[in-house]
């Protein structure tokens, strides 16, 4: 809501040249009309010894309503009104610093350019920063720009008290350093730190945006971003975790870098994420669950499989380059991942091999007894299905642990004695491996989703017991690099009849 | 067909034909064809080769098109025998191919083929066809299909045509009268009320005492053998076959049932052990196995009329029954819903032998497929044939073989009643080949099974959807929102088993007429007058989150009802569990039970469970994220910010900066979010484990074999005050009865909500006083109206919402009250299912489809 940037006197100019810096005269109370509301400036302070000037931000809750909001989160237009876009520096505010203080922002000042070049005493305030990683991670963003941070957690409601503090955090940045910089500096870290997603539409403009305020494009060089200790997190964090544009804009970070790419993705648990496919950390795991899986299915002599919970299509994706395998079908209960999957593996499914189908759920000609490939359906391994028959092998890559207990027995009715395909292949996380992640703690889940994640010995016994049932084998096999005490990060169950 | 030929000329000729069935008119061109089907059939159920033609070509007679029009004839009658119905081909039917497909369409159906030759003399049929202006194929054509015809004559019966019918000549065919016959499983005019008796297997002591613990009077023929039994009430037995093999007294079970059957005193369906029996009788090489030696050895004991008899008997019986309107289905080893009332081998092998694949197991019998849980028919089905532990309900269908012969049980279910009696076996009269109660895989299918099918939450065909059937109409569900609802259910939802009823969603009052208020007392009571209904009770509305408790007395309970194992569950509107944390809904549940023990209701209410709708407070409790990141965070952001610029406005105010404008909107933000945050702090407060949650319930949903939704508002909330003397957990409703056509009656009930709201409620809902199946003037009553406070709605239309009240007041409640409505006849709909003990499908659909429902992008402020 509110931003107020304080200058005082150096030996050449006075305070007040920052209405110069601003384009905006101290004297005036000046407002620009927003898609959302109004952006005040003026100046609580205008002195020759020191000058304030305050970006105010009016929302008009009702604007908010025309914006698009999501159908699929719970509270969707609830949270139109009760929000705190009209008090955070949320989205909206970046948005409005970017438009008011445009010039400012790019450094350019006609009047007085030598003192846009110029590092300047400044104090920039902001009273409500959503940062939910904490006032720690305020600091390692700011600090290495030269800032002295303060900031300061808002209390959630002293009349809840045992309920702690907030995500907001006061902050106040106290430092030498050009005005384009510091608005620049804001303008990127601000919504870093706000995890909430942008209230607009994001493209690929959005890694221009982040690359220019980054100072990529510097006549002097390399700009702040690409020597930012923190740049992986910022940029994966600024374009809403969009891996192929956080890839673009890391590419182009370290080429102006030109250090070798030595950091790994980010080791963090992604925090609150709910996106089924995200995979928990490190690319490497996920490819050699791929690699494991599909060695079973070739050893098993397998001539078609179901992928049950195929998410993103992850392991589809290595399936359908399988010439072993005649059929390859995907199943998943959410819609959003079997489109994912559908772009990420169709080349040409339709049954008549006659191309691409634009819509995955259009009505699927069967004239010629053709099945797609991969055929993907909703569906889902808690309601016995037809569909599931008739496959060779059933996988359940990483979606056991999503089930919760109580269902499990369902499960188990579904795959082994409704599809009951010749063989079964699970895989799921060995809990024992816990301990080597790093700011996971004791007894944590690799996944917020995750609504247990067995030992070896428990996925053990519950496997035997289904194979006993069911008139199967089970053999267990490890993914991943294998520690001494704890086992590899992924167990694995091949169960054969 | 002798029977049925008569040489008479004045006499009619009566050609059976059966009802359910397909009739080939055989005869060349110009044999009077079309002009005999429309004289003896419905125009509907005449399908010409003609009239195909003409619809695939526009020209009846371009023969190009034939091939089409054949396929296009062939799919109609597939369709129409599918659905059961009569179907006359009319086309010359004189070539053996063209017969053998239609007969084979037929068969894959399980219907009988009948022909109907109509032979004329060739020199009719061909001045005939001289005749027809609009075609003319030349006599050749006439004699070439003449000579087709002869040849065919003798063969039709071979190609599989049950019955062949042969009119000579002009005459004959004038003479001609058809007699629809009904199929022979048809007895559906029989209303029992019945007495279903599973496997006796020789067991006729353990009969006798059965029919004895019935009710039946047996009559002994001088030898003191029982030759009848007789029901004082008039009821009817009905035997599921295998009366014979294994057990001590074959002949003395045919000897009673026999004469029952002729008395009139029972039915009888065959089993597969009385079919090997018929062929052993017959003289054909059978292997004597499975008991039939020792039924032959006894057999050889008596005389040769009654093994006469018997054979007669045995042989006579028809492969199932339908009874009762066709609400039961009697048939030895069940019968899936698409051969009810059919006739084919195929039909009679499933019904003797049960869905086989025709591999063994390692006892070397048959491996069984699970037809029962794939049952998705409206008729009970009554089977026996599968020797299980015990007689149990899965998908309508009932096994009543519960292995007396192997020292079991005899078991009988009275019918409409559906009650089981049995008697125990005297003695182990033979070693079963497995034990009766292992865990082969056959006997885990014979479970209730614990995944529900795809199919029946409307997914896995062309469209998703859900038409779900209730007293007041159907419900759709469309297929966006179907599939959203399998994600909720399959990720989020607790065992299908315990969702009996999810509650509806709930319009608010129509918006009020009073310029400062958004909602008003007045416009519920004038919209529930409006709409017919006189009385209602208010109930003050409790700010927590919604729950539906279903407690269970013991684990017995529990097991039979429910889920093994656990003894109940407390669950969201949306059918996730209440509290994540497994040891905190234990805790919960116990308590709840506790509180119903103590309060007496397991005896008042006659149930070992009870399931109850209500609110759990506080809103915390559940809501403690969405308080913290929706409510709480926007105060502290406000708190934060506000402040700030209110300093910064003031000190340019001090410059002389004209902000006023601005000055005053914070001001105003500031009291607003001070009001905002009263309100949700007011519904939040700390629980320690289950210690500072409440329980109001309002509703009592069901108990054991009823549900309580024709109960009026009083009696629940007597059920619920006697809850809160009873425990500390349970929380009141106050609650008020209004008369909507009183004035005065509507102004006190105003003050009271005023008061309500004033002190920091939420508001309270209007429901018809009658209960959820209240009916309004025309139709079903919506079940209630909330009517929330102005201090409340705060936090649901933001700190700032009485600036925006003009335009608060247009939102439409249209789609709102048509989602209600649509949910309420589901949430009746599976309650009364569950209570009629309808299979999980059954109750499923009507749940996931409101789940579906909820998925709708309604405004959830309403």
């Amino acid at each position: 809501m509110l931003l107020t940037i304080t200058t005082t006197a150096s030996s050449t100019a006075p305070a007040t040249d920052l209405g110069f810096l601003l384009h905006k005269h101290p004297d005036k109370v000046q407002s620009f009309e927003q898609s959302f509301g109004t952006a005040h400036v003026f100046y609580p302070e205008a002195t020759e010894e020191r000058c304030t000037a305050a970006l105010l931000l009016e929302v008009d809750p009702q604007s908010l309503l025309r914006t698009r909001a999501s159908v699929r989160t719970p509270d969707f237009s609830l949270a139109q009104y009760v929000n705190d876009r009209p008090y955070a520096t949320s989205s909206l505010f970046t948005v409005a610093l970017g438009q008011v203080l445009r010039t400012a922002l790019r450094g350019r000042c006609a009047q007085r350019p030598e003192l846009a070049r110029t590092p300047i005493p400044l104090e920039l305030s902001l009273p409500a920063v959503p940062c939910r990683p904490g006032p720690e991670k305020a600091r390692a963003l700011f600090e290495p720009l030269g800032w002295r941070v303060r900031a300061e957690p808002v209390p959630l409601d002293p009349e809840l008290p045992g309920w702690g503090d907030s995500h907001y955090l006061s902050l106040t940045l106290t430092g030498t350093l050009r005005l384009s910089d510091a608005l620049s500096h804001l303008y990127v870290l601000l919504p870093a730190m706000d995890s909430s997603k942008k209230h607009y539409w994001m493209d690929e403009t959005e890694v221009d945006k982040l690359l220019r305020a980054g100072g990529v494009d510097d006549e002097d060089g390399h700009g702040w971003l690409a020597e930012h200790p923190e740049r992986t997190w910022i940029t994966r964090r600024y374009l809403d975790r969009r891996e192929r544009y956080v890839r673009t804009a890391l590419g182009r970070l370290m080429e102006v870098d030109d250090t070798p790419e030595g950091e790994a993705d980010d080791p963090a648990v992604e925090e609150s994420s709910t996106t089924p496919h995200l995979e928990e950390r490190g690319a490497d795991l996920a490819e050699q669950r791929v690699g494991a899986v599909l060695a079973v299915l070739n050893a098993e002599r397998v001539g078609s499989v179901i992928d049950l919970g195929c998410g993103g299509g992850k392991l589809l994706e290595s399936l359908v380059k399988e010439p072993t395998l005649g059929r390859v079908s995907g199943v998943d209960v959410d819609i959003d991942s079997l489109e994912h999957a559908h772009r990420a593996t169709c080349r040409g499914c339709a049954p008549s091999g006659k191309g691409h189908r634009t819509d995955l759920f259009e009505e699927q000609s069967t004239t010629d007894g053709q099945r797609p490939r991969p055929d993907l359906f909703v569906g889902s391994v808690l309601y016995r299905d037809r569909r599931f028959a008739d496959h060779d092998a059933a996988v359940l890559m990483e979606v056991v642990e999503h089930i919760d207990p109580s269902r499990l027995a369902a499960m188990e009715d579904v795959v082994f004695s409704g599809a009951a395909p010749r063989v079964v292949v699970i895989t799921t996380p060995n809990a024992e491996y816990n301990t080597h992640y790093e700011g996971l703690e004791e007894g944590a889940f690799r996944h917020s989703d995750h609504r247990f994640e067995w030992t070896r010995a428990e996925f053990a016994r519950w496997a035997d017991r289904v194979a006993d049932t069911h008139g199967y084998q089970v053999r267990h096999l490890p993914v991943g690099e294998e520690e001494p005490d704890t086992g590899a990060p992924t167990q694995m169950g091949v169960f054969t009849k | 067909m002798s029977a049925t030929e008569k040489t008479e000329t004045d006499v009619s000729r009566v050609l059976g034909v059966p009802r359910m069935g397909l009739v080939l008119l055989v005869g060349v061109s110009g044999a009077g064809k079309s002009t005999f089907a429309a004289q003896h059939f419905l125009p509907t159920q005449v399908i010409g080769s003609d009239e195909c033609r003409g619809m695939v070509s526009d020209d009846p007679n371009d023969q190009s098109a034939s091939s089409d029009a054949f396929a296009l004839m062939r799919t109609i009658i597939d369709v129409r025998l599918r659905r059961g119905l009569l179907t006359v081909v009319d086309a010359t039917n004189v070539q053996r191919r063209a017969r053998e497909e239609l007969v084979r369409v037929a068969k894959d159906n399980n219907v009988l083929t009948t022909a109907i030759v109509l032979d004329v003399p060739a020199a009719v049929a061909v001045e005939r066809n001289r005749q027809r202006t609009e075609r003319n194929f030349g006599d050749h054509v006439i004699h070439r299909q003449r000579r087709d015809l002869k040849g065919s004559l003798k063969r039709l019966q071979r190609e599989g045509i049950r019955k062949v019918h042969v009119l000579r000549g002009q005459e004959e065919i004038d003479r001609a009268v058809i007699e629809l016959e009904r199929p022979w499983p048809d007895k559906r005019e029989l209303h029992g009320p019945f007495d279903i008796i599973g496997d006796v297997h020789g067991c006729r002591s353990e009969l006798e005492t059965l029919l004895d613990d019935l009710g039946y009077a047996l009559t002994r023929d001088d030898q003191g053998r029982p030759v009848d039994a007789h029901h004082p009430e008039g009821r009817t037995a009905v035997f599921v076959g295998d009366l014979v093999d294994r057990g001590p007294d074959s002949p003395g079970v045919l000897r009673l049932v026999m004469g029952m059957v002729e008395a009139g005193n029972a039915l009888c369906v065959p089993g597969n052990h009385e079919n090997k029996l018929v062929r052993a009788l017959k003289g054909a090489t059978v292997r004597v196995s499975h008991g039939l030696g020792e039924t032959l050895e006894q057999l050889d004991q008596e005389t040769d009329t009654f093994r006469e008899q018997v054979l007669a008997f045995c042989d006579g019986l028809v492969s199932h029954l339908v009874l009762d309107d066709g609400e039961l289905v009697v048939a030895h080893a069940g019968l899936k819903e698409e051969y009810h009332m059919r006739a084919s081998g195929r039909v009679r092998s499933f019904a003797l032998y049960g869905d086989t694949t025709g591999e063994t197991d390692e006892y070397g019998l048959p491996i069984r497929l699970p037809w029962a849980r794939d049952y998705r028919g409206r008729a009970a089905v009554v089977y026996g044939h599968t020797p299980i532990d015990k007689a149990e309900w899965i998908n309508n269908t009932l096994c009543l073989d519960t292995g007396c012969v192997f020292g079991g049980r005899l078991t009988a279910l009275r019918y409409p009643e559906r009650e089981i009696v049995d008697v125990a076996a005297e003695r182990t009269w033979y070693e079963p080949v497995r034990p009766t109660a292992d865990t082969a895989p056959s006997e885990l299918e014979h479970r209730a099974p614990a995944a529900v099918n795809i199919t029946d939450v409307g997914i896995g065909g062309p469209r998703p959807g859900l038409f779900v059937d209730t007293p007041d109409g159907v419900v759709r569900t469309d297929p966006g929102n179907t599939l959203a609802a399998l994600e909720v259910m399959s990720r989020f939802a607790v065992d299908p088993r315990w969702l009996l009823h999810l509650p509806a969603t709930m319009a608010p009052a129509p918006t009020a007429a009073d310029p400062s208020l958004l909602e008003h007392p007045a416009e519920a009571f004038t919209s529930y007058l409006g709409s017919g209904v006189g009385q209602v009770m208010c109930q003050e509305k409790h700010m927590g989150s919604r729950a539906v408790a279903v407690l269970c007395r013991d684990a017995a309970a529990a097991e039979r009802r429910f889920v093994p194992g656990e003894l109940g569950m407390v669950f969201t509107r949306t059918g996730r569990p209440f509290f994540s944390d497994p040891g905190l809904q234990t805790e919960l549940i116990d308590q709840l039970r506790q509180a119903v023990t103590d309060a007496g209701l397991w005896d008042r209410l006659g149930t070992d469970w009870v399931a109850l709708d209500g609110e759990l407070m506080p809103w915390s409790a559940k809501a403690r994220t969405l308080i913290r990141d929706q409510y709480a965070s926007v105060g502290a952001a406000a708190r934060s910010a506000l402040p700030a610029a209110g300093r910064a406005l003031a000190s340019a105010a001090a410059r002389g900066m004209d902000v006023d404008r601005l000055k005053s909107l914070v001001a105003r933000r500031t009291d607003q979010m001070e009001e905002f945050s009263h309100v949700y702090r007011r519904y939040s407060w700390d629980t320690d484990g289950i210690t500072g949650l409440r329980f109001a319930p309002f509703t009592v949903l069901a108990s054991e074999g009823r549900e309580y939704t024709e109960a009026d508002h009083v009696w629940h909330m007597a059920i619920a005050e006697r809850l809160t003397e009873a425990s500390e957990l349970i929380h009141p409703t106050r609650h008020l009865v209004v008369d909507t056509t009183d004035p005065a009656a509507c102004e006190a009930a105003t003050d009271w909500w005023t008061d309500l709201v004033s002190e920091g409620g939420e508001g309270m809902v209007v429901k018809p006083l009658l209960g959820a199946r209240a009916r309004g003037r025309k139709s079903l009553a919506l079940p209630g109206l909330k009517v929330r406070g102005p201090e409340y709605l705060r936090i649901i239309y933001g700190a700032d919402y009485p600036e925006r009240l003009e335009a608060l007041k247009e939102r439409n409640l249209g789609r709102k009250r048509g989602l209600a409505m649509r949910e309420h006849k589901l949430g009746l709909e599976s309650l009364a299912r569950h209570a009629r003990k309808e299979p999980l499908w059954r109750v499923h659909e009507p749940v996931f489809a409101l789940l579906a429902l909820e998925t709708e992008p309604v405004d959830p402020r309403l």
